[in-house]
């Protein structure tokens, strides 16, 4: 079994119109066996952007930690926050720094950019960027969430509908994987507001 | 030489390498122990080994066609199955998820298989292995049955599938099961494998969530502060039904291959009967009601400090 499927995970990310949609399953297990069903995959890093880590749980934490670092001094220099293009362009350079011994990690990057203009980014686990303009999937439930996004999704979704197919995709998705599920934490972008939710789902 | 292979020489001017060949469909005795020849008639084991003779393959790399076909019956490897005697006869269950790696190719799978109306076989292993070999006892229990106008004991119809599956031993058939019913000496419960093995028990869990429910079985579960339903003989079929729903349900939690529906059979004088089948998605919170409670903030130590 891959390193990358050791803990079991699920990320999406949507854009609807000038708002974004990132969720994800709230499973850490060690292969078949559930540990917790309150794990968090989806950071933020201000705001307006978030970070969804799939793959290995602790590289997706060690991440996290030198993202939030490298944003922090990012702001005290800069004393903004940063656009979603350039985070991407952290991200990246931070995983091909380690190009041979990569964090186990799939991340996918959502956020509003000037003009609230939504932006969705995944990479592979060394950095390689992959701007998409509808939704992302990461995880070990990806090909579910890729069959399911490409069913579901419509282009410029208010956030109330933009919520519901992102919720409908997550949970319709993990259901179909062994390794991801027991639930959903789902958070909606808009200019004016962040709105987190935790969904219900199998427990199996 | 392989004991079992009949190698009397028919005709006096031919050699006995020769009628070896006659008489058998393909010399591997190199690879097997001490089997007996499928399709060999034989007058010692034609009481058990009748099972249908298959085509060995054809294949020079036999090991590595094995190793292959093991793989090919991966599906139904993640299971949890379950039955115990009680003062009122056997209680069976199980889940009924089917996957192939991290893949659920059905929620709906019946692992426990009704052999007659008075034995029940469960599942775990190879699907297409554990079903067909099921029915294939279910006819045989039939046949004996007619035979001696009398119903085959739960020691002999699991005797039976024990000896087929051991004759097949080392071929990469993949079975685990659990064979419980009633007879004239009342419940009986034995668990037989693909590698020959054949015990009687009181209570067995088979697959991979077997640690799980083995663990709420014994120990059992708090109903409230003083009362614990764990596995003893004098269990009403009630508590019985709960606690054997109660396990699958605890295993269908924990591990990422069990799932679906817990349904429960329970075995007594009369036949079985299927007492529940609970989708285990109701099931959580059936047993967790959701108390409305505000979004707890996790991880919070690290974005905070």
């Amino acid at each position: 079994m891959s390193i990358f499927e050791y803990n079991g995970s699920a990320v999406v990310a949507m854009v609807g119109k000038n708002c974004f949609a990132i969720a994800s399953d709230r499973r850490l297990g060690v292969q078949l066996q559930t540990i917790a069903t309150d794990f968090q995959r989806i950071f933020k890093i201000h705001d307006r952007l978030f970070i969804g880590l799939s793959g290995l749980a602790t590289d997706a934490q060690t991440l996290y930690q030198r993202l939030v670092f490298r944003h922090k001094l990012y702001q005290l220099r800069e004393e903004r926050d940063m656009k979603p293009e350039t985070f991407a362009s952290l991200v990246s350079a931070l995983l091909y720094e380690k190009r041979f011994g990569p964090y186990f990690c799939q991340p996918v990057i959502a956020g509003l950019g000037d003009e609230d203009k939504p932006f969705i980014c995944t990479m592979d686990s060394i950095g390689a960027k992959e701007l998409a303009k509808d939704f992302v999937v990461a995880g070990t439930a990806s090909e579910s969430l890729y069959g399911a996004c490409e069913a579901m999704f419509k282009p410029d979704m208010e956030p109330e509908e933009l919520f519901e197919t992102v919720s409908q995709a997550l949970l319709a998705s993990v259901d179909r994987d062994c390794l991801s599920g027991w639930g959903g934490h789902v958070y909606v972008i808009t200019p004016t507001e962040v709105k987190e939710t935790i969904l219900k789902g199998r427990m199996d | 030489m392989d004991p079992f292979a009949a190698i009397e020489p028919r005709n006096s001017d031919r050699t006995a390498s020769q009628s070896r060949f006659i008489n058998m469909k393909l010399d591997t005795s190199g690879l097997e122990s001490t089997a007996p020849h499928f399709g060999t008639s034989c007058e010692l084991f034609s009481g058990f080994s009748a099972a249908p003779s298959f085509d060995l393959p054809v294949t020079t790399d036999f090991d590595g066609f094995q190793k292959e076909s093991i793989q090919m019956v991966k599906p139904a490897k993640g299971t949890t199955t379950l039955a115990f005697i009680f003062k009122e006869g056997v209680m069976v269950a199980a889940d009924s998820r089917a996957s192939m790696g991290g893949y659920i190719s059905s929620q709906s799978v019946k692992k426990i298989i009704e052999i007659n109306p008075y034995m029940l076989g469960t599942m775990a292993g190879g699907a297409a292995d554990c079903q067909f070999w099921h029915r294939n006892l279910g006819i045989k229990c039939r046949l004996h049955e007619l035979a001696n106008k009398r119903r085959i004991s739960v020691t002999g119809a699991s005797k039976l599938l024990a000896n087929i599956l051991y004759s097949y031993r080392g071929m990469g058939l993949s079975v685990g099961t659990m064979i419980a019913g009633w007879d004239e000496t009342g419940p009986g419960l034995y668990y037989v494998d693909s590698e020959g093995g054949r015990l009687k028990g009181t209570r067995f869990s088979v697959g991979s969530g077997s640690p799980y429910a083995y663990g709420v079985l014994d120990s059992g579960y708090l109903i409230s502060y003083n009362t614990c339903i764990r596995y003893k003989y004098d269990l009403s079929v009630e508590e019985a039904a709960e606690l054997a729903r109660r396990s699958i349900y605890h295993a269908t939690f924990r591990d990422g291959a069990s799932g679906g529906v817990a349904s429960v059979y329970h075995v007594g004088p009369n036949g079985w009967k299927k007492l529940s089948g609970d989708d285990v998605g109701e099931l959580y919170y059936q047993y967790n009601p959701v108390s409305t409670s505000t979004v707890e903030q996790e991880m919070a130590e690290s974005s905070s400090t």
